[in-house]
């Protein structure tokens, strides 16, 4: 029978069934940071247990790490305390890798997995983090677990699972000028809704997203959680192969040669069947751009804030009044009209080397607007640092009066020191926006990094296809 | 984990659609080492007028009088009535643990995000998915009635009302089994040690790159 890629990713990683359906799913890579481990080891401990794969692991310090002033180290003391902890449990039991705070390989995990070729085709990733769906961009079935789950991780290389209806999202046809992965995927969002995807692995399929880069299929996946899909997928293609060759755990020689072969089959068959089904005409997306406290809170740039009195569902008419106080906003203002005070690019979402030269094209020759206090540039990772920084791409920033950062999560979620005061208003390449996400009554609005850095130069949200 | 069997407990209405766990527990909590404490820090950014940190005597920070969590005919509640897409967002399994140190054995709601209903059955906390319609007349009969509780049954998969009401709910038999009777599921995966040893030597020798 015809499968889906997502039925031959479960497939293939099944150790035991019960009668109910639910499994034993074998784990290939398990990506550990410091927010979410330290009481997974803790319990590993007290019950006298030890990993059972350690090369399995792949850890890096990436959510409390401050984006300036490495010198200084980490000043708050429990966030120090919490990647110190990281620090003590892998030195004592070891890991395949580990990129710790200030080393060069550091950075955001989803950004660190892939650049380093640990995460490969056909493999289970999983993270005690949300935004692990980013991997399916390789054909993994990658997702998001609870510290529970880390720790059964660490204990059984497996994770109790059952399996997930099938959703395929075929966007076909050509993106326009300056229409992104981040605009596809918040296009989905505001078609299907933030609660869509849940029950549901999602593959992205079709003309426009085999024409993405990996980057940007990272972009696409990282998203599918904002739609409530555990996982998202792309197919293999050249494209991933490409991607993958001479990476420094990508697979060599013969190795590589067997891997290709294999991975060259981890695509839905024809004619297979999937639970739902959405199509999205690529020429029909343009700039994006959230004015609420939900990713399904979206319109295009082009567009006025939703006015609630259009809205007859009484809980969703509630939300929309209740997220245009939070935003500040009123009803019926013209998106472009909508002034920013800070900027942040960066994000698991859009911190690639893509985004940077992205956002850079925008910026080059161009100077902030005096009313936005700050614009971060925040690269993904060590490596994209540097990349970014031997193509010139720091200096264009500089020059445009943006801070160049040093990598991590940063103003994504505000657990470090770069956070939104409260009422401040933010165009951010990031993948959330829910109230106090980006710091307690910050008001956060989700664009792409082509967006960010125009809002960023005009002061207001802008549309980067007439932006010159 | 503690088992879950019965509950007859006193019912919280939060009458918002997409609660996302960024709201149930703010991210400042998240750098503690420990997996319990996180009750007084229970949504947080809602219930207090003030921006909350670690460390903070909570006893003595201003609450939002109108937040219902401090409404006095909730206090002590048990189980937790919510709307759509309850607890979407970040994996962070906090949240289930903020709701459980709170005193929530229950979580009623429409529909959940996948990862947090997931990491509640870790914790003993049951989510029960009730239809649209059941969930609304829970709402009305809440707001109704003071000291409105609901009876809980695991084993039987039933939740009752004062009325005498009675909806069924579904759950898996290895969450039910799991949960009746507050089994370590790592344990009850380890029996399967063998298992495992064998489909990682097989998966090893087929492709080995993965296990460089």
């Amino acid at each position: 029978m015809a499968q889906t890629l997502y039925d031959k990713l479960w497939q293939s990683h099944v150790v035991h069934e019960e009668a109910d359906g639910t499994a034993l799913l074998y784990i290939d890579r398990h990506l550990v940071h410091e927010v979410t481990s330290p009481q997974a080891f803790e319990g590993l401990k007290l019950a006298g247990r030890k990993p059972w794969r350690i090369s399995s692991i792949v850890a890096t310090a990436d959510h409390n790490t401050p984006t300036d002033h490495w010198d200084e180290g980490i000043k708050d003391p429990i966030s120090r305390q919490q990647v110190e902890t990281l620090d003590a449990n892998i030195r004592e039991v070891g890991a395949l890798a580990y990129f710790p705070f200030k080393d060069k390989g550091q950075g955001i995990v989803h950004v660190v997995g892939p650049e380093q070729g640990a995460t490969l085709p056909g493999m289970t990733v999983v993270c005690g983090d949300s935004h692990t769906s980013t991997h399916g961009a390789f054909a993994c079935l990658a997702h998001g677990i609870g510290t529970s789950e880390v720790e059964h991780v660490l204990a059984t290389q497996t994770l109790v699972a059952k399996k997930s209806k099938s959703m395929l999202v075929k966007v076909e046809g050509q993106l326009g000028r300056g229409i992104t992965a981040k605009d596809v995927a918040l296009a989905i969002i505001g078609k299907i809704g933030t609660a869509g995807g849940t029950g549901y692995a999602i593959e992205f399929a079709g003309s426009a997203i085999r024409g993405l880069s990996m980057e940007g299929r990272m972009t696409l996946c990282n998203m599918a959680i904002e739609a409530g899909a555990r996982a998202g997928m792309v197919a293999v293609d050249q494209n991933t192969i490409d991607y993958l060759q001479g990476r420094p755990f990508a697979p060599k020689g013969a190795d590589w040669d067997k891997a290709v072969a294999y991975w060259r089959s981890l695509v839905s068959d024809a004619g297979a069947q999937f639970d739902a089904v959405v199509e999205l005409d690529a020429a029909g997306i343009a700039p994006q751009v959230t004015w609420g406290t939900s990713p399904e809170m979206v319109v295009t740039i082009n567009d006025r804030v939703p006015d609630p009195a259009q809205e007859s569902d009484p809980t969703r008419k509630t939300g929309m009044e209740r997220a245009l106080s939070y935003m500040g906003l009123v009803a019926n203002t013209p998106i472009n009209e909508i002034p920013v005070d800070k900027v942040f690019i960066g994000s698991c979402t859009n911190s690639r080397i893509e985004d940077l030269r992205a956002a850079a094209a925008v910026a080059r020759g161009h100077k902030k607007a005096a009313n936005v206090k700050a614009v971060l540039v925040v690269p993904g990772s060590g490596l994209v640092k540097v990349q970014a920084e031997a193509e010139g791409l720091d200096k264009i920033f500089i020059e445009a009066g943006f801070e160049w950062r040093e990598p991590g999560c940063s103003m994504c979620l505000a657990m470090n020191a770069d956070r939104l005061e409260p009422g401040e208003r933010c165009a951010s390449t990031s993948n959330r926006n829910f109230e106090g996400r980006q710091g307690q009554g910050g008001r956060t609005h989700l664009v792409s990094p082509e967006m960010a850095a125009a809002a960023a130069i005009a002061g207001h949200f802008v549309d980067v296809r007439t932006f010159a | 984990m503690q088992a879950f069997t019965t509950l007859n407990g006193l019912v919280c209405p939060l009458d918002r659609a997409n609660v996302d766990t960024d709201a149930i527990i703010p991210k400042q909590f998240l750098k503690s080492i420990k997996r319990s404490g996180f009750g007084p820090n229970l949504f947080d950014e809602w219930r207090y007028l003030d921006h909350g940190e670690p460390g903070m005597d909570n006893s003595a920070r201003p609450v939002n009088p109108d937040f219902v969590l401090n409404f006095p005919r909730y206090a002590g509640a048990q189980v937790l009535l919510a709307r759509e897409n309850f607890g979407c967002g970040s994996s962070r399994e906090h949240a289930p643990w903020a709701l459980e140190d709170y005193g929530f054995r229950v979580v009623i709601a429409p529909s959940f995000a996948d990862i947090f209903f997931n990491n509640c059955y870790k914790n003993g906390v049951l989510p029960i998915v009730l239809p649209a319609e059941a969930v609304e007349q829970l709402f009305q009969e809440t707001a109704a009635s003071e000291g409105y509780r609901l009876q809980i049954d695991l084993a039987a998969q039933t939740v009752r009302t004062p009325g005498g009401s009675q909806f069924g709910f579904e759950i898996t038999g290895h969450r039910k089994h799991c949960l009746l009777n507050g089994l370590d599921e790592i344990g009850l995966t380890l029996n399967h040690a063998d298992k495992i040893r064998a489909f990682e030597a097989a998966r090893r020798a087929q492709q080995p790159w993965l296990f460089a």
